[in-house]
């Protein structure tokens, strides 16, 4: 095994004994992406001289016994969140020269642990996107197939860690953003609770919905990450002031006498056949872990997309009223007024996708609309809230698949909005509840695409995501592949 | 349904323009989504609450003390056109 394509734990094993080095891991890194990169394009924008410099700092950190939770490893960093003097596009044309003051507080976190920066990776921009087909620069294809998308709005990060172009990855998740990409990139993916890790510094979309979270390539390394990111941020307003538990203690603990509750109205027709199949097998390796099933039931699921496609696009297009071309960003050269600056400066820094939806939040919040649209949609997200504390009376997790299909080819759904958001179909509710979700691989397809399952839990219980995802990895013996590049 | 000339109006208070093709594909793309969401309105939501956040937080307050800010250089370091100490735009009025 190179040493790019191993865990952070197995890393850190090494770099412990001695048996290699941070500067060695994260030229081993480099050397991937040197040769991988061209065609699966995970990053906008790589960091190797900083990478280099980090890593040369761990090395010494090393030597004088200073080593911490991430020293050492190469972490790959969605371009959505802030990096001091590192431009920082949300991968859209009107931030393409915007280079931030200040690091977004995960990024503050995630260097002061120890980790060393790879790059700025690929995204649709604004996060607008199933599948990081809306990025200004240029799509990312998924390493397992490279006619296809890898997901999204996280698809460079996903494939990042999948391709082995980094160890792990930080990604954000408005509406399955972190677990789609997770699944169909075959990486283990969590969003957490709204509310566990700082949103300071992470470019917003849906402010209601974001969080951030990490992609990695086992359930271990998901809980190492956790335990550097939660936490409360007095720059947060909505970060949460509860205690945050040693995620890694969750890891082999097992689920002997659990209750797992299987949603009805997630397995319905529509969903493919071999996505279906794996995630009957994965209950299976559940129940021979000790978990029991139980019929549980969501009653409004079929109105989450609805709901979501209100709010989100209803808080980006208050959100985004702020790039105007005055303070920072693109500015149109050819005004003749105000008015008409403003104008041009959007029409030309915005893509297709994200002026879609700013349409949409502005249409359903203008004056005589708001009750129909924004309101309604709020009264049945807190309905759908209220079906997740129902059902989480009568079980410890929620099973789910985290996609009704697995990847679709590149192109095939970007002329048809409705579509591409119905890749999210299982993924949105959690954000609207504000719970956490994990997505871990479970299988692949007869043509060698990962599958991903979904667990979802109560609020701040990331702990048991951790452990019931844990348990399963350990116990489903699953075919270790890597993508043939 | 919203019409063309909805769309036009909206683009307005958006601040975005839109020429003609894009009026018609935007016109029937945002028409099939609110044709979706109307979804919602088969639901009875009387004394149903409207949810803001996932988890209700009030009043963050942090404490009130003084710690440096931005300043004037990083804060125009990317304005696209500041000079001094502001922030200079187009003309506003003739």
């Amino acid at each position: 095994m190179e040493l790019n394509q191993l865990t952070i734990h197995e890393l850190q094993e090494k770099i412990k004994n001695g048996q290699t080095s941070a500067t060695q891991v994260i030229e081993s890194v480099f050397n991937r992406i040197d040769v991988v990169e061209e065609r699966v394009h995970s990053y906008i924008r790589l960091m190797k001289d900083e990478a280099l410099a980090a890593a040369k700092k761990a090395d010494e950190d090393i030597k004088k016994g200073d080593i911490k939770p991430l020293t050492g490893i190469p972490v790959a960093l969605k371009d959505i969140v802030c990096t001091k003097s590192i431009t920082t596009t949300c991968g859209s044309h009107i931030l393409h020269n915007f280079v931030p003051p200040y690091d977004a507080t995960v990024v503050e976190k995630l260097r002061d642990a120890g980790a060393v920066f790879v790059g700025k990776a690929n995204m649709d921009e604004f996060a607008m996107g199933s599948s990081t087909e809306t990025s200004c620069f240029g799509v990312t294809r998924n390493p397992w197939d490279l006619t296809r998308i890898p997901g999204g709005s996280s698809g460079g990060s996903a494939t990042a860690v999948a391709a082995d172009e980094c160890i792990a990855s930080i990604g954000s998740d408005t509406g399955g953003s972190i677990r789609q990409p997770a699944a169909l990139c075959g990486v283990v993916g969590l969003k957490p609770t709204y509310g566990r890790v700082s949103r300071f510094g992470l470019i917003a979309f849906a402010s209601s919905l974001d969080q951030i979270g990490p992609f990695t390539k086992d359930v271990e390394d998901c809980a190492i990450m956790m335990n550097v990111l939660a936490g409360y941020d007095p720059r947060e307003s909505t970060s949460v002031q509860t205690e945050v538990p040693d995620y890694r203690q969750f890891v082999g603990k097992g689920i002997a006498g659990w209750k797992i509750g299987i949603p009805k109205e997630y397995f319905i027709e529509g969903i493919d056949p071999e996505v279906a199949a794996a995630i009957k097998k994965a209950i299976a390796v559940i129940e021979k872990c000790g978990g029991q099933c139980v019929d549980i039931s969501l009653p409004h699921t079929e109105y989450c997309l609805a709901v979501y496609y209100i709010i989100a696009p209803a808080e980006a297009s208050s959100n985004l009223a702020r790039y105007d071309g005055v303070k920072y960003g693109y500015r149109t050269s050819e005004a003749r007024d105000l008015l008409d600056m403003y104008k041009k400066t959007r029409t030309q820094g915005f893509g297709t996708e994200v002026k879609r939806r700013i349409m949409i939040g502005t249409y359903a919040l203008s004056s005589g609309y708001y009750d129909a649209y924004y309101k309604k949609a709020s009264q049945v997200r807190a309905l759908i809230k209220h079906d997740f504390a129902e059902a989480l009376k009568k079980c410890d997790v929620i099973l789910t698949p985290t996609t009704p299909t697995p990847a679709f080819k590149i192109g095939e759904k970007t002329d048809n909005p409705l579509q591409m958001y119905l890749s999210d179909l299982f993924t949105i509710s959690s954000n609207l509840a504000g719970i956490p979700g994990i997505s871990v691989p479970c299988g692949f397809t007869a043509a060698g695409l990962p599958v991903g399952m979904q667990f979802l839990a109560g609020h701040f219980e990331e702990g048991k995501l951790i452990q019931i995802a844990s348990a399963y990895e350990k116990n489903a013996n699953i075919e270790k592949r890597r993508p043939q590049l | 349904m919203i019409s063309k000339q909805e769309v036009e109006y909206v683009a307005h208070l958006a601040r975005l323009e839109i020429d003609d093709a894009q009026k018609d594909k935007f016109t029937s793309q945002l028409n099939d989504i609110l044709l979706y969401i109307d979804k919602l309105n088969e639901l009875d939501t009387t004394g149903v609450e409207p949810m803001s956040h996932a988890i209700a937080v009030t009043n963050a307050f942090r404490e009130d003390r003084i710690v440096d800010s931005l300043g004037t250089e990083k804060s125009l370091a990317n304005a696209p056109d500041g000079r001094g100490e502001f922030f200079r735009v187009p003309k506003v009025i003739e």
